[in-house]
């Protein structure tokens, strides 16, 4: 495989990868890695297995769960920890449960407490000081700037003005007591690469990425999987169904489907690549807040 | 502005192999190769329009993203009814209500050739920090002038920077040629401006080419409006290109080593990023700073064992011996290994509010080394729009510099021209965690360079003592041929019989050594003084007495020698010959050369001489002879 000197650009990739989940391994105290059970988490998951072969990834896996995910999503969830031999630590805020947080009745509500607010909480409780995430640069705007090591102060509020200059492979781990680190070890991979690396290495994925008929209603221009029966049909609504398939994953009721006929990766990728609308686009959460939703959100601490 | 061609374009021509064969398609892609880049400019230069060209013609945009941009370019947009490119990248909501960009942003694009990384680095001069970042991972830089503009002092500024951090591939893009009627003068009249900049610090090669972001002219192909340029389109410059990673992986081997693998106790792998070169099972290896050195019997990855490993990739390797090796040694090839030292001269760029403070401790980190750093005063700024030394005492935020520092342990390195990864380093504060500055280190620093003054027992007292003597200096100064070597010579003899310990510093035994790279111009004259004088300052430290018989026409020089001396050490003797006598006498026949203009900055001819205003002693070789001479100068040190 390495006749030549160049290295494909997945190669290179997928060493960047590794190098940064190493330093932070090596350098932070108590590392995590928040899983989210999506295609990127998948990448991001296999990556660690490669990069501590033969040993187990040292850090246990964190689901921050809203308890509205797919079900499909925590199935793979379960299945991943127990093939990886990693510890699996699922957290779910408690007052959200409580007060019955949901993404019906509660609109933004929802996600700040359940994801935002219980990740802060999650990572408070267990005192990590790193912990990975499945974020892109490509995804928008201002991921573009975000650093790969990003700090957060004790509250966790995040600076777009000031952060830490990344030069060359250094990465600069040092904090003080409170602060934490989120990485990003994947910052530089696109939707496209991400496809293509599950395409080659096999990595498995949440079933809902390919298409089958599936019970979907249509609201506000989306399409809705109707995945339990928590879902509040109006009056008159029947679920119908249609050959629909996931580009990205979260809390079911808030992400879109596309209508679609790709059973196969190479079909999913074949789609993705003639598509003409961006991949957050299913996503309910940027459209908050104009054009600077996201960024909104990272002040606050959504991850 | 009437034209809107760029609106009525098909927004996205994909291949058409993804919809016929997708697993063909696919498989062409397995094998694309990476290349990172930068570009830099100003607001002014167009360059968030180039980058946004560049992602919408090798259609990473979307129909949505689309639309918000075309709604956005109505709204804030800078191009009236036409689609503002740059909006697609200028990414924080401050910096979009600003219309600038300020920080260094990540953007992907690919080819069927290559997949694309672009740092998007500011123009403004306070953020030479952001380019040195986003400069230091890429492969090549792009330099955006605008063609009404020309070269200018920013793109001076950027092309040292490039420079600086070990950039080989420069392309020179001359953008808004729409603008000046694709006109071949202009283009060329850059071109020949920007050679002889670019030469001048260094910069031997650049590639050139007359390009339109708005337009898209001499973006993806060769463009009708510039019959006149042969060369490449930007997209197939930077998709033939050669990248780092495959120069890094025809240099020896190196491999830093991060991390230590440990599963189980008959496993022990270390595992890092190749740095440079390539491994094989079989390889003959040394650990360093340790030396030891070990076989590699295995390469090991999840994928099953790897048969060779080359520059870029991340690996875990085992040895045939149980032998020491943790985080931070350095992997090398056996018979080919760095060195490890303490001391060196580096380039500093410093990127934090606080100044540097000299003799303050940071965190150095290089590789997977951290150790405790200190950093002399600067031997100088480089004033990064005009690439002048000046004089430092610190360096204060964007400044750049050279200073040595010292670690409190030996570090493996190699100079950071021959390897980035073991000659690139970051310094950290140690109170904030801040990175406050990235360097590059030149070389180590010899045993005779130590930074730190070694606090000896024998002292400079004890020396004189020895000698049963008080040290000084006799300087002489005076005209080429005045006398000065054989009243010197002289003086010497007398001191030997007086069992005086002493040493002759004259024009012969130390232009031809220390300092046979200095010639006669009038920086290289006070450098020699200079040498001379630091010499001269060491033996009266070793108890001797020294006669010094140069030229040394400048006065400040023999003051700044008069300072660097005990009080009451320094003779000046002015050997007061006059120019008519000495040219008269011309014993080596210099001033007739001189006169012809064989010689050029000869003192008294073509470069002045400046006579001592009150010198200790003045000889005056017209009415004495050089004996007389030499006795009264032995009288005036030893009563």
């Amino acid at each position: 495989m390495l006749d030549t000197k160049t290295l494909t650009h997945l190669e290179r990739l997928e060493a960047e990868s590794i190098h940064i989940l190493r330093e932070v391994v090596s350098e932070a105290e108590k590392p995590v890695m928040l899983y989210s059970v999506g295609k990127d988490s998948a990448v991001m998951l296999h990556l660690a297995r490669k990069a501590f072969y033969p040993s187990p990834p040292p850090f246990p896996l964190l689901h921050v769960d809203t308890t509205w995910k797919f079900r499909a999503m925590y199935e793979l969830r379960d299945r991943m920890a127990r093939e990886s031999g990693m510890e699996l630590l699922v957290y779910q805020n408690p007052e959200a449960k409580e007060r019955g947080i949901n993404p019906f009745d509660h609109g933004p509500l929802h996600t700040d407490m359940w994801k935002t607010e219980g990740l802060k909480q999650a990572l408070n409780l267990y005192g990590f000081d790193a912990a990975f995430g499945g974020a892109r640069r490509d995804e928008e705007k201002s991921r573009a700037k975000e650093r790969i090591f990003s700090f957060r102060t004790a509250s966790h509020g995040w600076d777009p003005k000031n952060q830490r200059p990344e030069l060359w492979n250094l990465y600069n781990a040092r904090k003080n007591k409170g602060e934490s680190i989120r990485v990003f070890p994947i910052s530089n991979w696109t939707e496209l690469d991400i496809w293509q690396y599950i395409h080659l290495n096999d990595v498995p994925i949440v079933p809902l990425y390919f298409a089958q008929p599936r019970p979907t209603v249509e609201r506000d221009g989306m399409l809705l999987m109707v995945d339990d029966d928590r879902f509040p049909l109006q009056p008159g609504e029947e679920p119908v169904m249609r050959s629909i398939r996931f580009r990205t994953l979260g809390c079911y009721p808030l992400t879109g489907a596309v209508e679609s006929e790709a059973q196969t990766l190479p079909e999913v990728i074949q789609e993705t690549l003639l598509t003409t609308t961006s991949e957050r686009q299913g996503r309910a959460i940027d459209k908050d807040a104009g054009g600077a939703g996201m960024e909104k959100k990272k002040q606050e601490g959504y991850f | 502005m009437s034209d809107t061609t760029t609106m009525d374009e098909p927004i996205y021509k994909t291949d058409a192999l993804i919809a016929q064969d997708i697993d063909q398609y696919l498989k062409v892609h397995e094998h694309k190769t990476m290349l990172r880049f930068i570009t830099c400019g100003s607001v002014d230069d167009g360059k968030s329009t180039l980058i946004g060209r560049l992602l919408y013609d090798s259609k990473m945009i979307f129909e949505d993203q689309l639309e918000a941009l075309q709604s956005d370019s109505r709204k804030v947009g800078t191009q009236g009814q036409e689609i503002d490119f740059a909006l697609l990248v200028d990414g924080l909501a401050a910096e979009r209500e600003q219309g600038i960009t300020i920080d260094v942003a990540y953007r992907f694009f690919a080819t069927e050739k290559r997949k694309f990384i672009v740092a998007d680095t500011p123009g403004h001069e306070q953020y030479t920090r952001n380019m040195v970042t986003g400069a230091s991972t890429a492969d090549l830089a792009v330099i955006l002038i605008d063609a009404r503009k020309g070269v200018l002092t920013q793109t001076r500024r950027h092309s040292y920077l490039a420079h600086l951090i070990g950039i080989r591939n420069i392309v020179l893009a001359v953008n808004k040629m729409d603008l000046v009627g694709y006109d071949q003068s202009v283009f060329d009249a850059i071109v020949e401006d920007y050679t002889e900049f670019a030469t001048s610090i260094g910069i031997t090669a650049f590639t050139a080419m007359p390009i339109s972001g708005f337009k898209g002219d001499n973006i993806t192909a060769a463009s009708a409006n510039t019959p006149w340029y042969n060369g490449p389109s930007l997209i197939e410059h930077l998709e033939t290109v050669e990248v780092n990673s495959a120069t890094d992986a025809d240099k020896p081997f190196r491999m830093p080593v991060q991390w230590v693998n440990r599963p189980n106790l008959d496993f022990r792998g270390f595992s890092g990023l190749i740095a440079t070169g390539s491994v094989k099972p079989g390889d003959a290896v040394r650990v360093l700073p340790s030396g030891k050195t070990s076989k590699v019997t295995r390469i090991v990855t999840l994928d099953g064992d790897l048969e060779q490993a080359v520059a870029g990739q991340s690996v875990t390797l085992c040895f045939a011996d149980e032998i020491d090796c943790s985080r931070g040694d350095v992997i090398a090839l056996a018979d080919n290994p760095p060195q490890a030292a303490d001391q060196f001269e580096a380039t500093i760029v410093w990127m934090a509010d606080e100044e540097m403070l000299p003799g303050r401790a940071y965190w150095l980190k290089i590789g997977a080394q951290t150790v405790t750093a200190t950093i002399q005063q600067p031997k100088y700024q480089v004033n990064v729009n005009t690439m002048e030394h000046l004089a430092a005492k610190t360096l204060e935020l964007n400044a750049i510099g050279v200073a040595n520092l010292s670690t409190d342990r030996q570090i493996v390195f190699e100079p950071y021209a021959d390897n980035r990864t073991l000659g690139g380093f970051i310094l950290i504060d140690k109170i904030s965690n801040a990175t406050v500055a990235a360097g590059m280190l030149h070389f180590s620093l010899r045993r005779a360079q130590n930074v730190h003054w070694q606090a000896t027992d024998v002292s400079r007292d004890f020396h004189a003592r020895l000698k049963n003597q008080k040290p000084a200096v006799l300087w002489f100064t005076g005209l080429s041929g005045a006398g000065k070597s054989t009243i010197a010579n002289l003086v010497e003899k007398k001191l030997a019989r007086m069992n005086r310990h002493t040493f002759l510093l004259d024009g012969d035994n130390v232009r031809h050594g220390l300092n046979k790279d200095l010639g006669f111009t009038d920086a290289d004259r006070v450098e020699n003084i200079r040498r001379v004088g630091e010499v001269a300052k060491l033996m009266t430290d070793a108890g001797l007495i020294v006669i010094t018989a140069f030229i040394s026409p400048f006065r400040s020089e023999r003051d700044m020698v008069r300072q660097m001396m005990q009080p009451g050490e320094f003779f000046e003797v002015h050997i007061d010959t006059p120019l008519a006598e000495a040219e008269k006498r011309d014993v080596k026949g210099l001033y007739k050369k001189a006169r012809s203009g064989e010689l050029k900055n000869f003192t008294g001819i073509d470069s002045p001489y400046e006579p001592p205003q009150d010198p200790e002693m003045r000889i005056d070789t017209t009415v004495m002879t050089a004996d007389e001479a030499a006795d009264a100068i032995v009288a005036r040190l030893i009563p």
